[in-house]
C-alpha cells in the first residue's frame, strides 16, 4: 500500500441521505441536459480552435526568390531526439551553403519543436496544423519541396523571457 | 364491448394489430436514438446527428449494420436454446402493448372502434403474466451461452426480476382497489370520473411502481444483469448481429410498455386533464360519457379530432416517462447486488404491504361514511401524501445505501487496521 492512501470516512448512519443525493444528482444532470453549452466541435464544418503554440507538421521558410532559407548547418538533425531529419548539405559557387537533401519523417517526429528552436536562420518550423491524412505511408516522409509548399501558420515557440506569452 | 359487425371487428382489429406493432417497433428505433442523444446532452456532447436531419436515420443505419454483421455461435453453447432466447425475450415485450388503450374510441362509418388492440377484461393480469415471461429469454440467453459472465448475468436477472415482480404486484393492488377492476380501459375511465389522476391519491404506489419498473426493465440503477463493468455485458455477452439487437429491442420495448403503463395507471392514460369532452367508456354495449344524477347513462360523442388529441396526450405522458427512464440512467450509478435484494425484499415488500393495509382501511372508512367524488380523492391524497412522507423520511436516513448497520463494527475494524498501516508506512518514509 502506498504511503499516501486517502481514507474516506464513511458517514455515520443518520447523516447521509440517499433520496436527497439522488434528487440533487437528477437536478445536476437535468441542468446539463438543457444547457446549450456543448463541448462538441462539428469538425469538418467547424474548425477547432488551435493554440498558437500547437506543434504540428513542419514547414520550411523560403526566400523571396524561392530558395529555402536553410543554410544546412546541421543543427536540427543533431538536436532532433527522434532522429527523423535527414540533411545533406551542399555549397554553391558563391560559397552559400544550401540543403541538397532535406527530409523529415513525420512518423518518427515527436513534434517537440526543438528543430525550430535551434535553427539559427528561422528556416524550419513546426506548424499549427493537424490534417495530415495520406493514402500511403511513404507520403509521410516530407522532402524539401513538400516542406516549402506548406502554407499553414508556424508555431509560436515558448519564450523563456516571456513565460506567460504576455 | 363495441357496436361493430363481426367482419368490421376482424378488419379493424387486424389493422390495429399491424399499426400498433409497427408503431411500437418504430418508436423503439427512435428511442435508441433519443437515448444516445439524451446521454450525449447530459454529458455536454451532441450525440449522433449526422445521419439524416438531427440524426433521425441513425437507427436505420444501426439496423443495417447489425444485419450485415457476422452471426457468432460459441462452440460450447447449447444451440437450440441459444437461438430460442432472443425470440423469447422479444415476444413478450412486443405483446404487452396489446392491452394498453392509447386513445379515445374512434368514430368510423362502420361503427365506433376502441383504440386498443385487445380490450380484455383481465388486462393487468395479462401485463403481469407477460412481464414474468420476459425473464425466461434473459435467463435462457445466459444459461445457453455457456459463458460464466453470461450465466452470472442470467442468474442476476432471474433473481432480480422475481424479487421485484412481488413489489410490482403489490404496488398495483392499491390501483385495483381504487378502480375496483383489472381492465386498463376501466382505469382510464375511473380516473376521469374521480377527477384525480391516480398519481395523487396513490402516490406511494406510484413511487413503488416506478422503482419496480426500473428493476423489471433492467435499467440503471438496476442493470445488474448487464453490468458491463463486472460481467462484460452480462446475459448477451455471446450474442452478435441481429440476435444482440433483439435483446436491445426487447429492452426498449419493455421501457416503452412500462412508461405506457405508468401513464395509463397513474396519469390518466389518454385522458386530457381538466376537460370532460374526452370521457368515453363502453358501458353495457353503449359508449357513454357519464351518468346523469339519476344514474342514466349519457351517450358520448366520439370524433376523429378527439381521438387524435387524446392520442397526443397519451404520447406526451408516455414520452415523459421514457425520458425519465433515460434521465435516471445517466444520473445514478449501479446498485451493489445485496443492495438490490435489500431494497426489494426489506423495503419495497413491507412498504407495499403496509400501504395496501392503510389504503384499504381508508377506502373502507370513506365508503362507510358514503364520501364520494372530490372529497374522496382529496382524503386519499392526504393519506397517501402522509404515507409517502413517512416512507421518504425512513428511507432517507442511510438505511438503504450502506446496507445493514450490523456490518459497521467490521468496517471500522478494517479502517483502524488500515490507518495503523498508513501511519507505520508514513513513519518509515520520514525516517
Amino acid at each position: 500500500m502506498p504511503a499516501t492512501v486517502k481514507v474516506l470516512r464513511r458517514p455515520a448512519p443518520g447523516q447521509t441521505s440517499y433520496i436527497r443525493a439522488t434528487l440533487k444528482g437528477m437536478a445536476l444532470t437535468f441542468r446539463h441536459l438543457v444547457s446549450p453549452d456543448k463541448v462538441t466541435v462539428q469538425y469538418p464544418e467547424e474548425q477547432p480552435d488551435l493554440s498558437p503554440r500547437w506543434r504540428g507538421t513542419h514547414r520550411m521558410e523560403v526566400h523571396a526568390d524561392g530558395r529555402p532559407k536553410c543554410v544546412a548547418c546541421g543543427l536540427c538533425p543533431t538536436i532532433c531526439p527522434a532522429n527523423c531529419i535527414r540533411l545533406v548539405g551542399g555549397e554553391d559557387d558563391e560559397g552559400n551553403r544550401y540543403p541538397i537533401v532535406y527530409e523529415i519523417d513525420e512518423f518518427r517526429c515527436i513534434f517537440c519543436g526543438m528543430c525550430q528552436e535551434v535553427c539559427p536562420v528561422e528556416a524550419i518550423h513546426v506548424g499549427v496544423h493537424f490534417e495530415n491524412a495520406e493514402y500511403t505511408r511513404d507520403r509521410f516522409v516530407y522532402d524539401l519541396d513538400r516542406l516549402m509548399e506548406q502554407d499553414h501558420p508556424t508555431t509560436l515557440l515558448w519564450d523563456p523571457s516571456d513565460p506567460l506569452s504576455e | 364491448m363495441n357496436d361493430l359487425s363481426p367482419t368490421a371487428f376482424l378488419i379493424s382489429s387486424s389493422i390495429k394489430v399491424f399499426l400498433v406493432f409497427s408503431a411500437t417497433l418504430g418508436v423503439v428505433a427512435i428511442m435508441t436514438l433519443i437515448e444516445r442523444r439524451v446521454a450525449a446532452f447530459i454529458q455536454d456532447r451532441l450525440g449522433p446527428n449526422r445521419v439524416g436531419p438531427l440524426g433521425i436515420l441513425q437507427p436505420a443505419a444501426d439496423g443495417l449494420k447489425n444485419i450485415l454483421k457476422e452471426e457468432t455461435f460459441p462452440s460450447t453453447a447449447d444451440r437450440r436454446f441459444f437461438l430460442l432466447a432472443p425470440a423469447l425475450a422479444i415476444i413478450p415485450a412486443a405483446m404487452t402493448f396489446a392491452v394498453i388503450p392509447f386513445a379515445a374510441p374512434l368514430e368510423t362509418p362502420w361503427g365506433t372502434v376502441s383504440m386498443i388492440v385487445a380490450d380484455i377484461p383481465i388486462g393487468i393480469l395479462y401485463v403481469l403474466a407477460l412481464a414474468s415471461l420476459g425473464v425466461y429469454g434473459i435467463f435462457l440467453a445466459g444459461w445457453a451461452s455457456n459463458n460464466k459472465y453470461a450465466f452470472l448475468g442470467g442468474l442476476r436477472a432471474s433473481s432480480q426480476m422475481v424479487s421485484y415482480e412481488v413489489a410490482l404486484g403489490l404496488s398495483l393492488i392499491p390501483v385495483l382497489m381504487l378502480a375496483g377492476n383489472v381492465t386498463l380501459t376501466e382505469f382510464v375511465w375511473q380516473q376521469q370520473q374521480l377527477g384525480f389522476w391516480y398519481v395523487l391519491p396513490l402516490s406511494l404506489a406510484f413511487i413503488l411502481f416506478v422503482i419496480a419498473s426500473f428493476a423489471e426493465t433492467n435499467r440503471l440503477p438496476f442493470d445488474l444483469p448487464e453490468a458491463e463493468s463486472e460481467l462484460v455485458t452480462g446475459y448477451h455477452t455471446e450474442y452478435s448481429s441481429m440476435k444482440f439487437s433483439m435483446f436491445m429491442i426487447a429492452e426498449f420495448s419493455h421501457i416503452l410498455t412500462a412508461s405506457a403503463l405508468m401513464a395509463t395507471l397513474f396519469l390518466g392514460g389518454w385522458s386530457i386533464p381538466f376537460w370532460s369532452g374526452d370521457h368515453m367508456f363502453w358501458h353495457e354495449g353503449m359508449l357513454i360519457s357519464g351518468f346523469t344524477p339519476q344514474g342514466e347513462p349519457i351517450a358520448a360523442a366520439p370524433a376523429l379530432w378527439k381521438t387524435l388529441l387524446t392520442f397526443l396526450a397519451f404520447a406526451a405522458k408516455t414520452g415523459f416517462f421514457v425520458l425519465v427512464f433515460m434521465w435516471v440512467r445517466w444520473t445514478l450509478p449501479r446498485f451493489r447486488y445485496d443492495q438490490v435484494m435489500h431494497l426489494g425484499w426489506k423495503v419495497m415488500l413491507p412498504v407495499g404491504l403496509a400501504y395496501i393495509m392503510v389504503l384499504a382501511a381508508t377506502i373502507l372508512v370513506l365508503d362507510q361514511l358514503a364520501v364520494e367524488g372530490f372529497l374522496f380523492g382529496a382524503v386519499l391524497t392526504a393519506v397517501s401524501a402522509l404515507a409517502t412522507g413517512i416512507f421518504v423520511f425512513v428511507v432517507d436516513r442511510d438505511r438503504l445505501i450502506s446496507g445493514s448497520e450490523r456490518a459497521e463494527p467490521t468496517r471500522s475494524g478494517v479502517r483502524e487496521v488500515q490507518s495503523a498501516r498508513v501511519a507505520v508506512l508514513a513513519g518509515g518514509v520520514e525516517e
